[in-house]
C-alpha cells in the first residue's frame, strides 16, 4: 500500500515517475476552459492493485481517467506506465496495456455480442491470440455465451455492463479503468458488479482503477482508495482508514470547502 | 355501442401505422410493390422504356450504394455526393472528347481522345483524389457541421462545372460524350450498355457488400454509434472515415462516368444541390446501412422519375415538379411512420 507522501518521495523533482508503481499520475492538470477539472493531482497504482476513487460531482473522478485516456484537455503533469510516459494520443492507449471502460456502458448496440468483444482487439493480430481471449471472456460471463449471436441492444442493462467491462478485458489490459459501473443498476445487478470487478482482480490478477458512486460497495473490495474534492486529492488511504475519517462526510457534505474558505 | 371502449381501443388505421412501424413485413411489401410497378410499365412501355429504366437504375444505385457507405455505415450525412458524380461525369466527357466530336461545338475544349475504358479508371480515379484532399479537411467536423461542409462541397463543385469554361464549356455543357468500345466491338446499343452497367453495379454491390460485412465494416457501425469508444479501443477513426469516404466517392466517380457516357451530354444541371439531396433522400428512403434498402430506393426513384412522365392527367410543365413533391411527401410519411427507412436499421 502506498500514500501519497511515498509517490512524492518517489519523484525526483523533475516530474519524473517511479518505476515502481504500474501506472502514476504526475502533478496533472485538466482545465475546460475557466473550469479546473483537475489541480497538479498525483496518484499512483502498483501491479495488481484494486484502486477505488470516489468523490462527490464535480470532484474530477471521471476527469481522472480521462486524463488518462487523452480525452481530457491535460495543460500540465504527466501520466507514466512502467515509469515511461504514455503516448497521449487516445487511439495509441490500448496498445500500451490500459483499457477503458467509460461510464454509461457505451456498447456499440448495433453489433452483436461477439462483435462488441472483437471490437476490443483490434491491437492483436494473431487470430489465435484473439479467440483465445474471447474464450476466455466468454467463460468469466456465461450469460455473454449464450447471447453472442444477439445484438447488445436486446441487453439489459446489467448484461450491458458485463460487456462493456468483457469488451475491456479483451485488450488484455495491464490496467483496466473503470469509470462508474455501476451507474443506474438495480442493487442485485450491482451487487453482481463488484463480485465481478473484485474476481477479475483476484484470480486474474489484473490492476483495476475504478471510480464509483457506491462507497460501501467499492471500499468492501478495494485496495486502497482516492478521495476527490474540487479537483484535488483529499484523502488517500486503506478502505480502513477511509471509513476511519470523516472525509467522505466532509466533502460529500462541503465541509471541507468551508474549512478552506476560512 | 359503449362509448368508452369506441375511445380506447385502437382504430384500423392506428393498428395499420402499429404495423409499419413494428413489423419488418414491410421490405417485403415494399419490394413486391415497387418491382411489380416496374414490371407493369415494362409491359406497359415495351423493352426499350425497360432498357431505359434499368440502366438509369443501375447508374443511381451505385450512386446510391456508394453514398449509403458514409451516410448510412459511418453515420456522415454527406450532401456533396453529386459532385464526386459530376467530377466521374465531366471526366468523361472531356477525356473522351476529340476532334470529330468538336466541329458540333462552339467553344473548343482540350482534346483527349480517350477511350471510354481508359477514362473510366480515370474518372474513377479523378473523383478520388479529390475525395482525398476533401476528405482529410472534412474529417475535422461531425454532425451538423459536417452536413454544411459538405454542402460547401457541392456548392463549390456545381460552381467549377459552371464557371471552367476553358474545361466544361460551362452551361453549354459538353455534347456527344463516347459510348463505350472493346476493340472493334462498339458498345452504342442501348443493350449492350445495360450490360455493362449491370456489370459496373455488381461490382459496386460487391465491393460494398464485402467491405461492411469485414472487420472493417464492424469499425464503420462502430463510429456511427460512438466514434470516442472506437478511438478508446484503438481504432484511429479518421482514417477509417477517409478510407471510406474515397471508396464511395470512386463509385459515385463510377456512376458519373456511365452517366456521362450513356446520356452522351453532359452539363451543370445535373449536378445542382437538388440532386444531391434527392440522392440523399433515395438513401433514406431505401434505409440507411443497408445495401439492400439502397437498390431499392434507387428502383423506386428511378420508377417515380422516368414512370411520371405517363400519368395522363399530369401536364408536362409539372412533372418534375410534381416528382419531387411526391419524393418530399414519401419522406415525411417515412419519418413519421418508418424512420429507418424501407429496408434500414439505423434511424437518422
Amino acid at each position: 500500500m502506498i500514500e501519497t507522501d511515498d509517490i512524492t518521495a518517489a519523484e525526483d523533482g523533475n516530474g519524473a515517475a517511479d518505476v515502481t508503481h504500474l501506472l502514476e499520475l504526475v502533478d496533472i492538470s485538466v482545465h475546460y476552459g475557466a473550469v479546473v477539472g483537475l489541480d497538479n493531482v498525483s496518484l499512483a497504482v502498483n501491479e495488481g492493485e484494486l484502486v477505488a476513487v470516489m468523490g462527490p460531482n464535480g470532484a474530477g473522478k471521471s476527469t481522472v481517467l480521462k486524463a488518462i485516456m487523452g480525452l481530457a484537455p491535460v495543460v500540465g503533469g504527466t501520466v507514466f506506465l512502467r515509469g515511461e510516459p504514455l503516448d497521449v494520443a487516445t487511439h495509441q492507449i490500448v496498445k500500451q496495456g490500459i483499457a477503458f471502460v467509460p461510464q454509461g456502458r457505451r456498447v456499440f448496440t448495433h453489433l452483436t455480442i461477439e462483435e462488441n468483444l472483437r471490437m476490443g482487439c483490434l491491437h492483436v493480430s494473431d487470430r489465435h491470440e484473439q479467440e483465445r481471449r474471447l474464450d476466455s471472456v466468454l467463460d468469466l460471463f456465461p450469460i455473454l455465451r449464450t447471447k453472442s449471436r444477439d445484438y447488445a441492444s436486446a441487453m439489459s442493462g446489467g448484461q450491458q455492463q458485463m460487456l462493456a467491462i468483457g469488451r475491456g478485458l479483451m485488450a488484455g489490459p495491464d490496467v483496466l479503468l473503470l469509470d462508474e459501473p455501476t451507474l443506474g443498476l438495480a442493487p442485485i445487478i450491482v451487487k453482481e458488479v463488484f463480485e465481478k470487478v473484485s474476481e477479475i482482480s483476484q484470480v486474474l490478477n489484473t490492476t483495476i482503477m475504478v471510480v464509483e458512486h457506491n462507497i460501501k460497495g467499492i471500499l468492501d473490495i478495494a485496495d486502497r482508495a482516492y478521495v476527490l474534492n474540487q479537483g484535488r486529492i483529499a484523502h488517500d488511504g486503506t478502505p480502513t482508514t477511509v471509513r476511519e475519517t470523516d472525509i467522505l462526510t466532509d466533502v460529500f457534505l462541503g465541509r471541507v470547502d468551508e474549512e478552506a474558505e476560512e | 355501442m359503449n362509448s368508452s371502449s369506441a375511445t380506447t381501443s385502437p382504430s384500423v388505421l392506428e393498428r395499420g401505422l402499429h404495423t409499419l412501424r413494428e413489423k419488418g413485413d414491410l421490405e417485403l411489401y415494399a419490394n413486391v410493390f415497387i418491382i411489380g410497378i416496374a414490371v407493369i410499365f415494362t409491359l406497359w412501355q415495351g423493352t426499350g422504356f425497360a432498357i431505359t429504366l434499368a440502366t438509369v437504375f443501375c447508374i443511381w444505385a451505385i450512386l446510391s450504394v456508394s453514398l449509403n457507405l458514409v451516410v448510412g455505415y459511418t453515420g456522415l450525412l454527406s450532401v456533396g455526393h453529386i459532385g464526386f458524380f459530376g467530377i466521374g461525369a465531366y471526366g468523361m466527357a472531356i477525356l473522351t472528347s476529340d476532334t470529330s466530336y468538336e466541329l458540333l461545338r462552339t467553344e473548343a475544349i482540350p482534346q483527349f481522345g480517350w477511350p471510354f475504358f481508359a477514362a473510366l479508371p480515370a474518372c474513377v480515379l479523378a473523383a478520388g483524389v479529390v475525395a482525398l484532399g476533401v476528405g482529410a479537411v472534412f474529417n475535422r467536423f461531425r454532425d451538423d457541421i459536417y452536413v454544411l461542409v459538405s454542402f460547401g462541397f457541392a456548392i463549390i463543385a456545381f460552381n467549377v462545372f459552371l464557371s471552367w469554361r476553358a474545361l466544361t464549356r460551362g452551361a453549354f455543357g459538353i455534347h456527344d460524350v463516347q459510348r463505350p468500345s472493346i476493340g472493334g466491338w462498339q458498345l452504342t446499343g442501348d443493350i449492350e450498355f445495360l450490360i455493362l452497367c449491370v456489370v459496373f453495379l455488381l461490382i459496386a454491390v460487391g465491393i460494398s457488400w464485402f467491405l461492411v460485412s469485414s472487420s472493417f465494416g464492424r469499425v464503420l457501425k462502430a463510429i456511427r454509434e460512438d466514434e470516442q469508444v472506437a478511438q478508446v479501443f484503438g481504432y484511429q477513426t479518421t482514417y477509417y472515415k477517409l478510407a471510406i469516404w474515397v471508396i464511395s466517392a470512386m463509385m459515385a466517380g463510377l456512376a458519373g462516368g456511365l452517366f456521362g457516357s450513356f446520356t452522351k451530354f453532359v452539363d451543370p444541371n445535373s449536378f445542382i444541390l437538388l440532386e444531391s439531396m434527392l440522392l440523399v433522400s433515395i438513401v433514406i428512403l431505401g434505409g440507411l446501412a443497408s445495401i439492400r434498402g439502397s437498390l431499392l430506393g434507387a428502383l423506386a426513384f428511378v420508377l417515380l422519375e422516368e414512370g411520371m412522365r405517363f400519368l395522363p392527367f399530369l401536364p408536362d410543365e409539372f412533372i418534375g415538379q410534381a416528382r419531387q413533391v411526391v419524393l418530399g411527401v414519401l419522406l415525411v410519411l417515412l419519418m413519421l411512420f418508418r424512420p429507418q427507412g424501407l429496408a434500414g436499421r439505423y434511424k437518422l
